[in-house]
């Protein structure tokens, strides 16, 4: 009990499960976005990676650490370009084509990145985001550094979190988001392009993927590893229908998955010695897969996620 | 066989020209044209599949024509809309109420409306768009809860959405595709009076029925289609009901008649059965026994108790409380499987959503409820020649009109799908059939013979419970009336000797009205 107390009431702890859960929140944000549009964007995984790679190459360039974020971006809409060319317009299955985008975006960002950097034997570093300091709330005892000072990215991450929020339930956008995934002849019958919203819906969404890739390499990290992204995708995926498809419920989502990790380093560290260290690994995933058994039975889910629309077919 | 000179006075609103839509080898409109006038109400009438529907998505922009033109009233006079575009349609002040809402129904009603008006990235339009829906309301009389999501609404609920959708965009042009087939006939007459009133104001309606009565009611110009092409076109003042159905179905259509029943034993029976249950299921304290050759008729304000009896005769539900008997045994848990295979037959309320699956074929849909029979499978393994030959002699048997049995089931309109279920359940000589609202959007010809069907597998035995909103289906079906109110049942005693005004009351709550009235 004594070690609960210990890890739970550092600020260290909370500060880390913050930095873990942001690149879940973009993660999870984009998902939202494809899904409540009725598309589920499998590609997920391979866009963290473009948005890894891509985002920090520019940076090993030259770009600038924005510039190297806005690239990221750009790399994750093109890849959700491809992805809604082939399920929104040409209406396949969005299976095959998101776990088809995953791969290819995964291979190419590796095959980038070694065809970029011939001759590096070790992965070369980049000045990463640093911490800020937002003036009087990081000064605050124990809750300033438990959530006041993390890097911009994170900041960013949860403006998105409001930012997607605000649209989806405060805008005509939103609600045509939200009824496209419902029902997409009603939003034809209102005038509305199907097409051009759920291709719009995907390629946002990606963009935002592979923001949470593009921290992994330029805020958590300073490099560029194979593997990095290690499932972080597939756990966005999940999260979604634990968040019942709401922003709200997916931060909280994603901070949670970030404290299970957090604690799980932290315990592993006081009693690894007698428990081996896969069982800690294996505690987040564990974790996820029982929230999601208790909230997911009663998942409300978009009516037309996984439907192609053609239109001008009996329906 | 254009319009007769009492009509040029109004301007045309819109115009089609020789439209002709081919599905495959179908050819679902041939050559239509129509002119509707300001002002004036247009029912368009037809059997199912004489291409009613079909004109009518084309003329919104949901199908695209292969011929032809439509043509819309603007600034500078009649001019063609583009093909296959809604959002044109919409622009031209075209509203359409769809037979199959398209709504959103995870949405409110108000949402619903607000959709696609608004530029996308605007706030704080919610409380103007409120006030002008509640307007129309107040003008209408369309009243619905505007906050409610749409999934928890009634049918009729839903079709006020709808047509409060159109309104909203100033429609000049409303067209209401079977919009009678979901209400009850009290609600029928107020829409009535709400189309007359929104005619008086200037809008052209297109109304497309199969019911002769209704459209003789509110129409001023009939247009009868008969199997994709213009039957006949004449004004409603002049027309005479025997030449307009005659021009509709093609040949005499012969009245259903029911003999006197003999009722037997109680095949199925409810015993101070409760349910609990959301969106009017609930039920509490009903006695209801459904006996052999008898025919019994559930009257009763759609919401107030219908899918609850209707989920525990279909093994969807068992009793909260009380006693379920099917053939004097208790049946305790909720087994369609079992149910089906003893021999009771369900016609499902909405038959296009839990009555087929509509991206099977004919043949699979006909042989879903038995499969694992010996007369669809062989060895574990599906017969496809015995389904397909029980489809074949189903689509000939109860003139069930698709392409063929390797047709899928989503492309069948509404009343051919309910021929399918027919067949599906009847074939198999069900003792206990629920037939719920079984003709509920068909024409006449399809309707006699669905009734035609039922009574036909009274008389061979079957204990029927007929759930309908149409209280003249009720008194030409049944034997015996039982009347649902706020989830309790009340017996209404034989048929021969109530009114539809005695009906009408005990709908309304007056459970002692037969007693009153008879004092």
């Amino acid at each position: 009990m004594d070690v609960l107390f210990d890890i739970l009431g550092s600020a260290n702890f909370w500060a880390a499960a913050i930095r873990i859960a942001t690149p879940l929140i973009f993660g999870v944000l984009g998902a939202l976005i494809c899904e409540r549009a009725g598309v589920l964007n499998l590609g997920i995984e391979g866009i963290f990676v473009a948005g890894a790679m891509a985002g920090w190459l520019a940076v090993y360039l030259g770009a600038g650490l924005w510039g190297g974020v806005l690239i990221a971006a750009l790399a994750g809409a093109l890849f959700g370009l491809l992805h809604a060319l082939l399920t929104v317009i040409l209406g396949l299955s969005q299976h095959v084509s998101g776990i088809g985008i995953t791969l290819l975006a995964t291979s190419v960002s590796y095959f980038t990145y070694r065809t970029a950097l011939p001759d590096v034997s070790s992965p070369p570093r980049i000045a990463a985001f640093q911490p800020v300091s937002i003036p009087g709330l990081s000064d605050l005892p124990f809750i300033g550094p438990a959530l006041f000072q993390q890097t911009p990215l994170t900041f960013l991450a949860l403006v998105f979190v409001a930012l997607v929020a605000l649209v989806l339930y405060r805008t005509p956008l939103g609600l045509a988001i939200r009824a496209v995934g419902d029902n997409p002849a009603s939003v034809e019958a209102q005038g509305l392009s199907v097409m051009g919203l759920r291709v719009g819906a995907v390629v946002v969404g990606s963009a935002l993927m592979a923001l949470g890739g593009a921290f992994l390499t330029m805020s958590a990290f300073d490099a560029f590893f194979f593997g990095m992204v290690n499932g972080r995708g597939w756990i966005c995926i999940a999260l979604v229908v634990f968040a019942s498809w709401q922003p709200g419920k997916a931060l909280l989502g994603a901070l949670l998955f970030g404290a299970f990790d957090a604690f799980q380093i932290r315990l592993q560290a006081q009693i690894g010695q007698v428990v081996p260290g896969q069982v800690f690994l294996m505690m987040p995933y564990l974790l996820s897969i029982v929230a999601l058994i208790l909230v997911a039975r009663r998942a409300d889910y978009p009516r037309a996620l996984l439907q192609p629309w053609t239109k001008g077919q009996r329906h | 066989m254009r319009s007769t000179p009492t009509m040029t006075d109004a301007p045309v609103l819109l115009s089609l020209q020789n439209i002709t839509k081919r599905f495959g080898a179908l050819t679902a409109n041939d050559g239509i044209s129509l002119d509707l006038h300001r002002g004036k109400i247009l029912a368009l009438l037809g059997e199912n599949g004489a291409g009613k529907t079909t004109l009518m998505n084309i003329l919104f922009g949901h199908y695209v024509q292969d011929e032809g033109d439509v043509q819309v009233l603007s600034k500078g006079g009649l001019t063609a809309l583009p093909p296959g575009s809604p959002g044109a349609a919409l622009k031209a002040g075209i509203g359409m109420v769809h037979q199959h809402f398209t709504l959103a129904e995870n949405l409110s009603g108000l949402a619903n409306i607000r959709l696609g008006t608004e530029p996308l990235l605007s706030f704080g339009r919610e409380g103007a768009a409120r006030a002008k829906v509640q307007k129309i309301i107040a003008e209408s009389g369309l009243d619905v809860d505007l906050d409610r999501r749409v999934a928890d609404l009634t049918v009729g609920e839903k079709q006020r959405i709808e047509i409060l959708k159109a309104l909203y965009r100033d429609a000049k042009v409303l067209i209401l595709d079977e919009p009678t087939a979901v209400l009850t006939p009290q609600e029928a007459d107020g829409l009535f009076v709400v189309l007359r009133r929104l005619a008086a104001n200037g809008l052209g309606v297109i109304f497309i029925s199969h019911k002769l009565g209704e459209v003789l009611a509110v129409s001023h110009r009939i247009l009868v289609l008969r199997g994709g092409k213009k039957a006949g076109e004449l004004v409603t003042a002049n027309a005479d009901r025997r030449a307009i159905a005659d021009l509709m179905v093609g040949k005499a259509v012969a009245a259903v008649v029911r003999t006197p029943a003999s009722p037997g034993e109680v095949l199925f029976a409810l015993e101070n059965v409760s349910l609990h249950g959301a969106g009017g299921r609930s039920l509490s304290g009903v006695d209801l026994k459904l006996r052999a050759g008898e025919v019994v008729g559930l009257a009763g304000v759609s919401g107030n108790g219908q899918s609850g009896i209707a989920a525990l005769i279909s093994g969807l539900a068992v009793p909260t409380g009380g006693t379920m008997r099917l053939y004097g045994e208790t049946v305790t848990r909720a087994d369609p499987r079992a149910l089906v295979a003893n021999g009771v037959a369900r016609m499902p309320e909405d038959r296009q959503h839990d009555g087929v699956v509509g991206t099977m074929s004919v043949a699979d849909n006909i042989a879903i409820e038995e499969v694992r029979s010996a007369a669809f499978s062989k060895m574990g393994f599906l017969d496809r020649k015995a389904m397909r030959d029980r489809a074949t002699a189903a689509i000939a048997g109860y003139d069930v009109r698709c392409q063929g049995p390797d047709a899928e089931a989503r492309l069948l309109s509404g009343g051919n799908v309910q021929k399918l279920i027919l067949a599906r359940v009847l074939e198999r000589g069900p003792r206990v059939i629920l037939a719920n609202q079984p003709t509920r959007g068909l024409d006449v010809g399809a309707q006699a013979e669905v009734h035609r069907r039922i009574l036909a597998a009274r008389d061979r035995g079957a204990a029927v419970l007929v759930i309908s909103e149409d209280l003249d289906e009720l008194f030409a079906l049944a034997d015996r009336f039982v009347v649902v109110r706020a989830g309790e049942l009340h017996d209404a005693g034989p048929s021969e000797g109530l009114d539809r005004g005695t009906i009408g009351l005990m709908m309304a709550g007056q459970s002692h009205a037969r007693a009153e009235m008879a004092s």
